[in-house]
């Protein structure tokens, strides 16, 4: 009895962190699956990395990784690539996003490019690679068309299967995923505000500068950097469009892989690995302190 | 007002010309004849070549299981966020982002140095064929939007009443989810096992390194070294396919909402 009547008083302390801990139970084959498939080849790669070809733990490999003049010639190129390509895709993704959202909603427009954004985002660098050598490769449409009104790409020295080539592939899912990304963002932004600065007297040059820009700073730097990532993480295109003739970080790890010619240089390959996952760490680091500012507007 | 309309019509243009172009031109590059002319030649091969029927077949069998993983997966979990963890929904949502940025070929880099080096039964089985040994890791790659689509699907409808509701009439956790959550979020399901087709379409980084070599983009990008036509014209098909049915959910999905509102 005289238990029952004490018991009100204990509940707040004493059930809410039981009943947290068993809800997050239900989290469980979620983060395990994650944990075993995506945390079981990271390990791998780290302590490949660390390791020499016999076991026995080093620092040579990661150091070759970042010294030998090759690696640097392709972090180089994979840098330049996923900044250019980040950027262009940021700029042109958000006046894409902009001209969906404010058309009308449900309209076919809008349907088309937003399962059209799902499908290029997604889908990897095969086809674009395939269909930008028909329209860009020596026998292209878009290279005879632009031979026939003057202009010779290749005579000028362009390639396809060039850095330059590359990156204009890549520009091609790098547009779809900023919209994906900055749709939400743009959404968020109220009517009223816009309202607000109209009957204030701004006009819309600043508006946007002054209220909408400020406001989507931290999702617009979120989102490009995403995009930095994913180009630094695409490797598909590379490999349909040059069969790996490019000098990039992602190449670079596959042939130190299938090079059976020296020994170690798997583990060199490993340790090329874990400079990437660094890089990428860095820029998620980036990523998620801009979306907790993004989110302080989003929440209300 | 009409200002505002010109601006967007001129991003239209823009992206359109920068997005259609390189479409056609593989449409037009695909239907090309080695002597030339125009005809379907390219895109019969995927009805004589065997290699790459077969091909297409492994591929399909990788899409399905790995899109009902997907599903099993995160169905439950994005519900269960949803009703009892809220608090931890914004962390799960930047945990989606991550598969997107974790480079496949760092991936395929540690599990290959499992598949060289480790030799318990466990392993020699998960590695025996390529729908073992790629499935688990395409649903890692395809759990960052499946997450995001279907999530954005529990937003839509009123979850927590569904749920109460068939709870109180007696229906146990699987019985709500499979008979009344399931049903209501049918698009975006069927949009994000369409999107998990489209990554297994086009996925070769890991199947490449780990010398998996009959599945369908493998097959397609070899063929491409000698016939450069049939790539075109295979890849080319695959992408429209999968748009093809996402557009189709998408225009369902629409319709039955506001015929509903």
């Amino acid at each position: 009895m005289t238990s029952l009547l004490e018991q009100p008083a204990a509940p707040k302390e004493t059930v809410r962190p039981a009943r947290n801990w068993r809800a997050g139970l239900g989290l469980l084959p979620f983060a395990a699956y994650l944990l075993v498939f995506l945390g079981g080849p990271l390990y791998f790669v780290i302590t490949g990395a660390l390791t020499d070809s016999g076991g026995r733990p080093t620092f040579a490999n990661v150091l070759a990784s970042i010294t030998e003049p090759q690696y640097r010639l392709a972090f180089a190129s994979s840098l330049l690539l996923s900044a250019v390509t980040a950027l262009i895709g940021a700029v042109f993704g958000v006046f894409l996003a902009q001209a969906v959202i404010t058309s009308r909603p449900g309209s076919p427009l809008r349907r088309i490019v937003s399962t059209a954004s799902g499908v290029l985002a997604y889908f990897g660098g095969v086809p674009l690679a395939f269909a930008f050598i028909g329209a860009l490769g020596q026998t292209g449409l878009a290279t005879l068309f632009l031979r026939g009104v003057g202009i010779d790409l290749y005579a000028a020295g362009f390639r396809i299967d060039s850095l330059t080539g590359l990156g204009l592939t890549y520009v091609y899912f790098q547009i779809p995923l900023m919209v994906i990304l900055i749709t939400p963002a743009l959404e968020g932004l109220l009517p009223q505000w816009r309202e607000a600065a109209e009957n204030l007297g701004a006009s819309a040059w600043s508006y946007w500068r002054h209220i909408a820009l400020p406001v989507l700073a931290p999702a617009l730097g979120g989102a490009t950097l995403v995009l930095f990532g994913n180009a630094f993480a695409a490797y598909a295109t590379a490999l349909a469009l040059t069969s790996g003739s490019i000098p990039l970080v992602t190449t670079s790890i596959a042939s130190a892989l299938s090079g059976n010619v020296l020994a170690g240089q798997q583990n060199v390959g490993l340790a090329l690995g874990l400079d990437m996952v660094v890089v990428i760490g860095i820029v998620m680091v980036g990523y998620l302190l801009l979306q907790r500012r993004a989110a302080k507007w989003t929440s209300r | 007002m009409t200002r505002g309309r010109r601006w967007r019509v001129v991003v239209f243009v823009i992206a359109a010309i920068y997005f259609l172009v390189p479409l056609v031109a593989a449409g037009e590059f695909s239907l090309r004849k080695p002597g030339g002319g125009y005809g379907f030649a390219n895109y019969l091969a995927i009805a004589t070549d065997p290699v790459l029927l077969n091909a297409l077949l492994v591929s399909l069998e990788i899409a399905v299981v790995t899109a009902v993983l997907v599903l099993i997966l995160v169905i439950p979990t994005a519900v269960w966020v949803r009703l009892r963890l809220p608090a931890v929904a914004g962390l799960l949502e930047s945990a989606t982002i991550l598969p997107i940025v974790v480079p496949p070929v760092v991936m395929a880099a540690g599990i290959a140095f499992v598949q060289a080096n480790l030799d318990a039964p466990v392993f020699r089985s998960l590695f025996s064929s390529s729908i073992t040994a790629l499935t688990p890791f395409y649903v890692v790659l395809a759990l960052p939007f499946a997450y995001r689509a279907i999530d954005n699907g529990l937003a839509a409808i009123p979850l927590r009443t569904l749920v109460e509701a068939a709870r109180n009439l007696g229906a146990g956790w699987a019985s709500a989810l499979l008979r009344v959550v399931l049903p209501a979020i049918r698009s975006a399901v069927l949009g994000s096992a369409f999107l998990t087709l489209a990554l297994v379409l086009g996925e070769i980084v890991i199947a490449r390194i780990l010398l998996y070599t009959d599945t369908f983009p493998i097959a397609v990008v070899d063929v491409g070294r000698s016939v450069a036509g049939v790539s075109v014209a295979l890849t080319l098909a695959s992408l429209l396919l999968t748009w093809v049915l996402l557009l189709a959910v998408s225009f369902a999905g629409g319709r039955r909402t506001s015929r509903t509102s």
